[in-house]
């Protein structure tokens, strides 16, 4: 396979509040393949917008990306730049023209002040110094190619007078502006309806063929990401405790926190009256985190007391999957304090 | 959207004709008709009005008719410019009234100035800054200026400037210059004389104005759509300046239609501490006294100036947020 375009390595972002440190994201790995997607599945508060934030160096303060690397391959090939360790001010020329992000809440991203046509703009002006008249013709092309009718009268319209699924129709082409080759799409169809879900992921589906984008779709719902997604991630209190191919994944999930969270999609072959299996217990509390194995509390499949003293490293499986459990090995080496 | 400007002109002379109605009772409330008050008031000031005199000017209100012919013969006046006579001066209302409605104009609108010009930037700053050292030295100071009520702060300042200068602060001429017609020389005076009624004017204003700004803009820090500027690469200065802080700038905006009137009538104690030759002071006089016609005419004053604030208010409220001006089509 070709290299990778972005690949994160133990990434870590802490958040340093009154009461403590919350390790948001932990220790997170994964590769992004041009004209690929990455699928991140797992519980609200397991880090994953937090993850997708980290990337782009945007964490909310008091939140820090406090170690790991994060290295982007230049498009004319060349030595890999390190993101983490860029200033805020180098950084910025990455945001946009080299990595886009697309939110979850269409309405709530945009501001209700200034048109589309104007907030579309503002970056192709800043990163592809177009001029005022470029850029809006600009913003009417993307607006055409995202599928919004009458980009040359929407333009000048405000978020407000748009609907939903519209709105995120113009927030991919805002995202789009500057032809980032890496588009992380944060949970973008959770606020929008089913009809116009499956609308939003078959455009960025045909514009990750045209363009050959690599996405990051974060996402709850394992059933997008069956639909999207080439390769998976799953995460669990700030780590990724299984990554793989989404047909490896879905058909013979290793770690017990993937197979439960799999056991939990509702079926039509289901048995009718049968109880839909749920996750035990609930996601610990930031301050809580379990020892051993995060996991352990909740586990169906727990060894013993090995997981509940020691973390499990990251083991690769023959077939090119990566499993965080003991049950697929790994030597308890390093005991963690609590 | 001309549709609702019309409207709203035409509720604004509404509540204008409305509070002519409440200033022409307040012209009517002292006991007996106010020929008697005016003829009791001039006695005993030493001059004498004729019978005649008195009957002409009974004639000339319509005294002993009905309440609305009185009201409409008032009105009619006022219509042509004529607001009555000041029974303490003895002269005409307006004539009275005079060059202090202008002066108090341009104190309120410098006051205003310094209060935007302040508070804005401490307020964003307090914002962006939130919990540092600056901030909280700002918070500090700007809930001394809350506390503190502006008549005391300009006695402070007046003792100092005294003690230690030998300068008196007082009024918004020189001695030798209040009198003097209009002229260069008389404008660069005001000109010297309005930054100290000004600034001390404005602080209590900008005390709440910081925090009103502060609170808003922590809840406009917080909202996604920052992020999302903040992921197009835009620099941080930007990012803030253009998003949030104008969606922190409603309340700015209407805020203007209460300013306008508290500026006159909360800035009373001040002018007269300070001597400054404004409205407000002459109000209070013209309760004290009695003097209904000026009374009444300073109420209704007050009372177009709120009108038109609340409009110039709705017009900068439309102008800076584009829901509004969506909603009225």
């Amino acid at each position: 396979m070709a290299e990778p375009i972005l690949s994160v390595r133990d990434l870590k972002t802490q958040f340093f509040g009154p009461e403590g440190v919350v390790r948001a994201v932990d220790g997170v790995d994964f590769d992004v393949f041009e004209g690929r997607t990455l699928g991140v599945v797992g519980e609200s508060g397991c880090g994953k917008s937090v993850t997708a934030r980290s990337v782009l160096g945007i964490v909310d303060r008091p939140g820090r990306v406090v170690g790991g690397s994060i290295l982007l391959r230049p498009a004319g090939g060349g030595a890999a730049v390190d993101l983490a360790k860029l200033s805020n001010e180098e950084m910025r020329k990455y945001r946009g023209p080299e990595i886009a992000l697309v939110f979850q809440e269409p309405m709530a991203s945009f501001s209700q002040h200034y048109t589309i046509g104007n907030q579309i703009g503002e970056g192709i002006k800043l990163h592809l110094g177009l001029d005022e008249r470029a850029a809006k013709k600009r913003a009417i092309e993307l607006l055409d190619m995202v599928g919004v009718p009458q980009p040359a009268r929407r333009v000048d319209d405000y978020p407000f007078q748009l609907s939903g699924g519209l709105r995120q129709r113009v927030m991919i082409a805002m995202a789009l502006s500057c032809d980032p080759r890496v588009l992380i799409a944060d949970e973008p169809t959770t606020a929008l309806d089913v009809t116009t879900q499956a609308q939003i992921l078959d455009l960025l589906r045909s514009l990750q063929q045209q363009k050959g984008l690599a996405i990051i779709l974060i996402t709850h719902d394992m059933g997008v990401i069956a639909e999207m997604a080439h390769d998976v991630s799953v995460m669990y209190l700030g780590r990724a405790v299984e990554t793989g191919s989404v047909k490896e994944i879905f058909t013979a999930p290793r770690h017990p926190y993937t197979r439960a969270l799999l056991r939990s999609i509702p079926t039509v072959l289901a048995k009718p009256r049968t109880r839909l299996p749920t996750i035990e217990g609930s996601i610990p509390h930031p301050f809580e985190r379990p020892k051993g194995c995060a996991y352990h509390p909740r586990c169906a499949e727990i060894i013993g007391p090995v997981c509940e003293k020691f973390e499990p490293p990251a083991v690769n499986t023959a077939d090119g999957r990566q499993v965080r459990c003991f049950l697929h090995g790994g030597a308890p080496a390093q005991e963690v304090a609590a | 959207m001309i549709a609702f400007i019309t409207r709203r002109l035409l509720l604004g002379v509404m509540t204008v004709w409305l509070i002519s109605i409440l200033s022409f009772v307040i012209i009517q409330l002292p006991p007996g008709d106010f020929v008697d008050a005016y003829i009791a008031q001039l006695s005993s000031s030493g001059s004498q009005v004729s019978a005649a005199e008195a009957e002409n000017l009974r004639k000339l209100y319509g005294l002993g008719e009905p309440f609305y012919v009185q009201y409409g013969k008032w009105l009619a006046r006022i219509v042509t410019g004529d607001f009555g006579e000041s029974m303490e001066w003895r002269r005409p209302v307006t004539e009275v009234i005079g060059d202090r409605l202008w002066l108090t104009l341009l104190l309120s609108l410098s006051a205003l100035l310094v209060t935007w010009g302040l508070a804005l930037p401490i307020g964003i700053f307090s914002a962006v800054r939130q919990y540092s050292f600056a901030d909280y030295a700002f918070t500090l100071v700007g809930f001394i200026g809350i506390a503190v009520p502006n008549f005391l702060l300009a006695l402070v300042i007046m003792y100092f400037s005294f003690v230690w200068f030998g300068a008196s602060v007082g009024g918004l001429f020189s001695a030798e210059m209040a009198l003097a017609p209009w002229g260069w020389d008389k404008v660069w005076d005001l000109m010297k004389h309005l930054p100290l009624p000004a600034v001390i004017l404005a602080l209590g204003g900008t005390a709440q104005l910081i925090r009103i700004m502060r609170a808003n803009l922590l809840d406009e820090l917080r909202r996604p759509y920052v992020v999302t500027a903040r992921a197009k690469g835009l620099s941080e200065f930007r990012t803030i300046v253009k998003y949030p802080v104008r969606a922190a700038l409603n309340p700015f905006a209407s805020n203007i239609a209460y300013l306008f009137p508290y500026l006159v009538s909360g800035s009373i104690i001040v002018s007269i501490v300070l001597g400054l030759p404004t409205v407000g002071p002459l109000l209070v006089k013209a309760l004290v006294a009695q003097d209904m016609f000026l009374a009444g005419t300073i109420v209704l004053l007050l009372g177009v100036m709120t009108v038109v604030g609340t409009f110039i208010s709705d017009l900068v409220l439309m102008w800076v947020d584009p829901r509004i001006r969506h909603q009225m089509d």
